[in-house]
């Protein structure tokens, strides 16, 4: 039996319904062969299929999982909870991926050449997720109604993403490239954001603890945060991100403590902050 | 075969339990008929169940678990989070549902019936959502349930007592109980809630409610006058006032010693009060750093009176979701905890409010909370007064922790492992390490199901005497083999998975698993009043309009509106 170090799955057309697919991650995959990987047992809808029904498998598996490479060929949008709780090892998808990709990540990595759904990398806990497109709602976030977000690792968006990113996180850093929804941050404990392009609206509600970075425009900064000062640059991880940024803290009306950089040259409708100083 | 209701069974040589009958842990068959307990049947025209090695005892009976409703409900929409982590699949009999402490209704009717329960009390229903709250009860499978209405803060009661008008109280609480198809008087806070809609509260039974000029101790007494005037299966069921604050003990005592010269009602006997989740009102301290058990003192006043039975309110350490109707009390948990809250108003009724709630063993306060729970039953010497096994469902715990509070009464062994892990000062703050009591299964399952069924004065539940509901429950444990309190551990997964369980005859649970849920009843209480009262119930009717967004000839819930009630009928003792 040739060992190949990694996996291709395609599908075998187009997927109409949901696909919760918990199982496509390196930990599963391990040791086993292109067989028994088609074996394995996903949602489709309410009903249970096998891998192969829906996919074509091609490739044995590593037997460690830090060894292999799962690489999802085509278009995923509609396969959810891949990586879940995967602790090492790689999955490279070509296309987009559906919701809750890497939920409750612990190690390894996640590489999305397309657009991830919403809450991606929801209650990580390490490892790392890169995503070339964008992203949608929720990244890195709680499941909803809980006060459990993101605890470690690192997420990389390059494109936008959508609302709520890093919901009661309470760990680890996010960096999106391009812009974000309303709510970044909202409920933070601790952790970083950064976020290079515009911000709707609204950063670091209810935050307590942590940090957010938004070096494009903000149309305004909430009632609950106070300016301390104007920063030259601010630390992202070992980065250091030049400003000037505008610095508050808040949010004050839960009696918290976090920190909210707003670049200045960007937002000069903020300037009348200044006389606060 | 079973699951098609055999019209006679007979259940073989179990150990049989059935303390309102005497009967502590025989061996006999028990013969059932068309759903209700008979002498004999014959062998061969019945489906045998052998019992053999196990024990019997009739269904259990819940005397206070919030399990459906407008706050059980909006508990629900409050927490995604308790559904995720708590799921259970469609299988060939069952439907599949979710909630660990706030399970959805089909569930919920389950996971009562897997443990042996087959009675359950919705404690705490505001009148005006009746009709939501029968909705969900008759939503509930298999257990057999009432819905005691929220009457202390109503405005015209809190008039008519004010104004001494005590029948006109009694023909109005009776009209309520008919109209929202209730089966007891609930207070809640007596009065205090009234206040909290002015952002106050009352700190004795003796304050005076603004706008009303009534007091807590009036409410209550008037109250358990009417509860004897109408003659009610019941006593009133009261959650008091000051509830969940530290020193709030003293209070407690004065409410239960309050109404003691009130007599009861026929099926009450003596007993005019039920003092309800006993646990939350039993704190000594005078603030959370002081804070300790009181659990002795008021356990001493139950010993020493005829007049009163509690049940338990036991803290499970766990994460759990708390509502009450007690409105200050809930904002004031969200102060202490900062979790996200809930509090609403009820027109001219009461309050609610629901906080998620995580016990902690580690905490002082809530190791503390956990104890005075299981003080309060180790304490009482005759199990008939209390504390019957409760956790106010979900406010202590979920209900399916009580095979968990069942082991901790029924072994030392177990209680001592426990105390291992609770925050160490804790332990100078409540008597539990102190007591050696180990509850038989004689007294658990008067703790469990004929207290509580006599307390409710129901006079076909919690016992297996010819003529009872053929509502029991079996486990696989065999109680002249085991000692509880060093195989505590073996009582607890007996109690958590039911061998079987009948209901009205029915077997609804196999080895654990739910095989049939038939829809049970929902008992309520029409009591039958002198023709004056109509004239005097009508009279209010513009006072109502004015007062409430509903009016009065739409309030009454219609008739055929459930889907199975039983009528139980009363005689007031009022004047033609
Ligand atoms: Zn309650």
């Amino acid at each position: 039996m040739a060992v190949c170090a990694e996996v291709v799955l395609k599908p075998k057309k187009a997927l109409r319904v949901p696909v919760y697919a918990p199982c496509i991650r390196p930990d599963d995959f391990a040791g086993l062969s292109e067989a028994e990987i088609g074996s394995l047992e996903v949602l489709k809808g309410n009903r249970k299929v096998r891998l192969a029904e829906l996919f074509e498998v091609k490739g044995d598996a590593a037997s460690k999982p830090e060894e292999l490479t799962i690489c999802l060929s085509g278009d995923f949008g509609k396969v959810r909870q891949v990586g879940f709780e995967m602790t090492s090892g790689r999955v490279v998808v070509e296309g987009d991926i559906g919701l809750l990709a890497g939920e409750h990540m612990r190690g390894g990595t996640i590489e999305i050449h397309g657009s991830a759904g919403s809450w991606l990398g929801s209650r990580m806990l390490g490892g790392t997720i890169i995503v070339h497109g964008s992203a949608g709602d929720y990244v890195g976030s709680s499941y909803r109604g809980a006060a459990d977000g993101m605890r470690g690792g690192t997420i990389i968006i390059e494109g936008d993403v959508g609302s709520e990113l890093g919901n009661h996180m309470r760990g680890g850093t996010i960096e999106v490239k391009g812009s974000v929804g309303l709510f970044p941050g909202i409920h933070l404990h601790d952790g970083a954001i950064l976020i290079r392009g515009d911000c709707e609206g609204r950063p670091g509600a209810f935050m307590m603890g942590g940090k957010i970075i938004i070096c494009g425009h903000v149309p305004s900064v909430l009632p609950g945060f106070s300016i301390i000062r104007i920063s030259k640059s601010v630390k992202f991880g070992k980065e250091k991100i030049e400003g000037p940024f505008y610095t508050f803290v808040g949010d004050l009306t839960e009696g918290g403590g976090g920190r909210l950089h707003v670049s200045k040259e960007r937002n000069s409708h903020l300037s009348h902050y200044e006389s606060y100083l | 075969m079973a699951e098609k209701a055999p019209r006679a069974l007979l259940i073989k040589n179990g150990i049989v339990f059935d303390p309102l009958n005497g009967i502590d842990g025989e061996r006999m068959d028990i013969a059932v008929l068309n759903g209700r307990i008979v002498e004999d049947v014959p062998e061969k025209e019945a489906y045998v169940i052998d019992a053999s090695g196990m024990m019997v005892m009739p269904g259990g009976v819940d005397i206070h678990a919030h399990i459906a409703g407008s706050e059980v409900n909006a508990g629900r929409l409050l927490r995604p989070e308790d559904h995720f982590k708590d799921v259970e699949p469609k299988t060939a009999t069952a439907r599949s549902g979710v909630g660990h402490s706030v399970p959805s209704t089909w569930t919920t009717g389950y996971r009562y019936a897997r443990m042996g329960w087959t009675w359950v009390s919705n404690p705490s229903m505001p009148p005006l959502e009746a009709r939501h709250t029968h909705e969900e009860l008759d939503d509930t499978p298999i257990i057999d349930k009432a819905t005691y209405p929220l009457l202390g803060d109503c405005w015209f009661v809190m008039e008519f007592l004010a104004a001494g008008m005590i029948e006109e109280c009694a023909a109005y609480v009776a009209w309520m109980l008919w109209a929202t198809k209730g089966y007891a008087v609930k207070l809640v806070n007596p009065g205090g809630l009234e206040c909290w809609g002015f952002g106050g509260n009352v700190k004795s039974i003796d304050d005076v409610v603004p706008y009303f000029n009534i007091t807590p101790r009036e409410i209550i007494r008037g109250l358990a006058k009417v509860n004897h005037l109408l003659d009610l299966p019941h006593t009133i069921h009261i959650h008091t006032n000051r509830l969940g604050q530290p020193g709030n003990w003293e209070i407690t005592v004065r409410t239960m010693d309050c109404v003691r010269d009130i007599p009861g009602t026929s099926s009450t006997g003596k007993r005019s009060i039920h003092v309800t989740h006993v646990q939350f009102s039993a704190f000594g301290g005078d603030d959370w750093a002081s804070m300790c058990s009181m659990a002795a003192p008021i356990a001493r006043y139950v010993n020493m009176h005829d007049h009163v039975t509690i049940d338990m309110g036991a803290v499970v350490p766990g994460d759990t979701t708390t509502m009450t109707a007690d409105g200050p009390f809930q904002y004031g948990l969200y102060e202490l905890t900062g979790n996200k809250w809930i509090n609403h108003d009820v027109e001219t009724e009461t309050s609610s409010g629901i906080v998620p709630y995580h016990y902690r063993r580690k905490s002082l306060v809530n190791a503390v909370q956990w104890a005075i729970g299981l003080e309060l039953a180790l304490l009482i010497k005759d199990p008939w007064k209390g504390a019957f096994v409760t956790t106010d469902h979900p406010n202590g715990a979920p209900f399916t922790t009580y095979p968990r509070v069942i082991e901790w009464l029924m072994s030392v062994k177990a209680r001592e492992k426990t105390l291992k892990r609770v925050n160490k000062r804790a332990i100078r703050r409540m008597v539990l390490p102190s007591i050696d009591r180990e509850m038989t299964f004689y007294e658990i399952a008067i703790l469990t199901r004929a207290g509580p069924a006599k307390a409710l004065g129901l006079e076909n539940k919690g016992h297996l005497g010819v003529g009872a509901d053929a509502d029991i429950a079996i486990y696989a444990i065999d109680p002249d083999r085991i000692d509880p309190g060093r195989d505590h551990r073996a009582v607890r997964r007996a109690f958590e998975r039911a061998a079987w369980t009948i209901k009205e005859g029915r077997v609804v649970v196999k080895d654990g698993q739910v095989v049939s849920s038939p829809r049970g009843r929902t008992f309520w209480v029409h009591v039958e009043l002198p023709d004056w009262t109509e004239e005097a119930i009508r009279s209010i009717g513009d006072a109502w309009t004015e007062r409430y967004t509903v009016s009065f000839e739409n309030y009454p819930i219609p008739k055929h509106y459930l889907a199975r009630p039983y009528k139980v009928v009363r005689k007031a003792r009022l004047e033609a």
